[in-house]
């Protein structure tokens, strides 16, 4: 072993140690700065682009006229849509009132505003989806549009 | 107006909201490195001392590599939400040890390596018992007294006739069959639990005021029963067992932790003043302690003895250190035991020591910072008592080595030849494992959390994946 390996390694073992430390302070960073909430299911600028494609295409299949719900134990109930707002819920107050036991007092609303129905969330316990994506906004829906609270399946027809 | 009562009704955020880190991946690439770190340390023994790469080096990797993945493999399962740094740091403390005590076998001929690789798979294996068997630390609570009882019993151990068992002037030792054992480790760490359990309990009296003595809060006469107790019982243990270094620990891990529950600066201060009194007791009646005393004061008065020799290796050493296995650490009597310290001080120099103490010091942090977290007031000041334990014993040993305090006995953890504290110190990581898991796992949900209306009841959850 020459001389400079030696120091070579010496070196090389002090610099590793350090390292070490470092990467143990390092990950015991989450202590200072907090812990990081964990990331949206879809970032708002998606949900945003997925609105706008939702919109226009659809837009011109034209306004539906009555809701059905179409699974859940309230199945074959519907409601007229004639612009005033539709709330469902397992609350007595509510426009239609559901007995499914997975849905919230003021579950969501439909809601007409500029000839464009939307629904929207009323801050439910288990959310309210259209397709796999849970409403954190007023959404546009249109005729043969489907959307889901509890186990209850709501579908817009003209 | 539905829409906000429907939202100031549902408005608890759900229990996902924020998911803690488990952090075992962080762990699991600690650990490789640390691994990494122990074996590189090996090698480099030998390359320094015999300019050749060990012929069991791979066999060494295995060893330590099977010990860490089934304490890691233990943690995930029963701890998963432990602290991800406090196994890395232990592996790296553990190998560092392993590597100098290799380097002194290579100096005296012997194979003591290896009997602390044994030790060290035994400590593993206890450090599973602890996280498998005890599944809420506050079981640990029950028995204050009996505990007390039991540590008690276990210092005084090596004082009986037949089992005890006397190694240079310490009568510390048992013999248990053909080994022998230093029940005073285990002691320390059922004594913390003790100590916890006890001052859970009381601590409210103990943080009484008392008269004010400038500027500071004496506690009240009467509470100061257990302090002094703890001080007559540790003079004992020094007294009987001529053992300089328990003493110190065990009554100043009492007073760190008495503080600790009533945040009250008087008990140091007190602690303090009953050290020094003990200390100058000790010196007139015990005279191996006035021994350690002279040679704190002048070391140079034996040029061949432990603390002269310590400080001629650590000044060899200088900032950077001999490489390891290429200083003279074994001409420090002891050098495995006690003054393994010096020894890597020596061979990795300042900047390798100050790694060493920084690793303690952030193993001590971890304890602390889960006592923050805790929730329980006796896991808070067990882990207070265990981490301050561990870094006051730290500071003894490493502060007796390098003269800044007298020499008293005491193991170095993890680093120092020995069983008996190797084991004990796995135990204690055991348990401050299990204490950070139970200070980060998240609360659980409270049942509370939605409140019901009149017209209907509570809203089911649904489960999404």
């Amino acid at each position: 072993m020459s001389e400079l390996t030696l120091t070579v390694i010496k070196l090389g073992f002090l610099a590793v140690l350090w390292l070490l430390i470092l990467s143990v302070t390092s990950a015991m960073r989450a202590d200072l700065f907090g812990v990081r909430p964990p990331k949206q299911p879809k970032p708002q600028r998606e949900a945003r682009e997925a609105a706008r494609q939702n919109r226009q295409p659809r837009g011109a299949k034209g306004t539906p006229t009555r809701a059905f719900i179409v699974e859940g134990p309230d199945t074959g109930k519907s409601v007229a849509l004639d612009g005033t707002p539709v709330t469902f819920g397992r609350g007595a107050e509510c426009t239609v009132p559901l007995a499914d036991e997975y849905v919230s007092t003021q579950h969501a609303r439909l809601r007409f505003h500029e000839s464009q129905w939307f629904v929207e969330d009323l801050g439910s316990t288990n959310g309210t989806y259209v397709g796999n994506q849970r409403l954190t906004r007023s959404t546009p829906v249109t005729a043969r549009s489907r959307f889901r609270l509890g186990k209850t399946v709501v579908e817009l027809r003209k | 107006m539905s829409l906000d009562r429907a939202r100031a009704r549902t408005e608890p955020t759900p229990p996902e909201a924020v998911t803690p880190r488990r952090g075992r991946g962080t762990e699991l690439v600690l650990l490789i490195f640390a691994i990494g770190i122990a074996t590189f340390a090996y090698v480099s023994v030998d390359l320094g001392a015999l300019g050749r790469v060990p012929p069991n080096a791979l066999a060494y990797l295995g060893a330590l590599s099977v010990a860490t993945a089934v304490a890691h493999v233990v943690i995930r399962i029963r701890a998963p939400y432990a602290d991800p740094v406090i196994l890395p740091i232990v592996v790296t403390l553990c190998g560092l040890g392993l590597a100098m005590i290799h380097r002194l076998d290579i100096a005296d001929g012997t194979t003591r390596a290896n009997t602390q690789l044994t030790w060290m798979a035994v400590g593993v294996a206890l450090f599973v018992g602890v996280l498998i068997f005890v599944r809420d630390h506050r079981v640990l609570s029950r028995l204050p007294y009996l505990a007390g009882l039991a540590g008690l019993l276990l210092l005084v151990l090596p004082l009986l006739p037949v089992i005890g068992h006397s190694i240079r002037g310490a009568r510390i030792w048992i013999n248990v069959g053909p080994m022998t054992f230093q029940p005073g480790e285990a002691a320390k760490i059922i004594l913390i639990i003790a100590f916890a359990a006890y001052l859970v309990q009381t601590r409210d009296a103990l943080a009484l005021a008392g008269r004010r003595f400038l500027g500071v809060d004496l506690p009240r006469a009467r509470d100061l029963g257990p302090i002094l107790l703890v001080w007559l019982g540790a003079l004992g243990i020094l007294v009987v067992q001529n053992d300089l270094g328990p003493s110190v620990l065990l009554f100043g891990i009492f007073v760190l932790m008495i503080y600790v529950a009533t945040e009250r600066i008087s008990w140091i201060i007190l602690g303090l003043l009953l050290i020094l009194a003990g200390g100058f007791a000790a010196n007139a009646v015990v005279s191996h302690v006035a021994e350690r005393i002279d040679f704190w004061m002048d070391p140079f008065i034996d040029p061949q003895g432990q603390v002269a020799q310590s400080l001629y290796g650590l000044a060899y050493g200088g900032l950077l250190g001999t490489g390891l296995g290429q200083g003279r650490p074994e001409l420090t009597p002891i050098a495995e035991s006690d003054f393994i310290g010096s020894a890597l001080g020596e061979e990795l120099g300042l900047t390798g020591l100050i790694a060493i103490i920084l690793l303690y010091a952030l193993l001590a942090s971890r304890g602390l910072r889960s006592g923050l977290l805790l929730r329980d007031p006796f896991g808070k000041l067990l882990a207070a008592g265990l981490a301050a334990g561990f870094f006051l014993q730290v500071f003894i040993v490493l502060g007796g080595v390098t003269r800044l305090i007298p020499l008293t006995g005491l193991t170095t953890p993890f680093l120092s030849l020995g069983g008996s504290s190797l084991v004990m110190n796995w135990v204690l990581v055991a348990l401050l494992i299990r204490l950070s898991d139970a200070a980060r796992r998240p609360a659980p949900p409270s049942a509370s959390t939605a409140s019901s209306t009149n017209d209907t009841a509570v809203t089911q959850v649904v489960r999404i994946r």
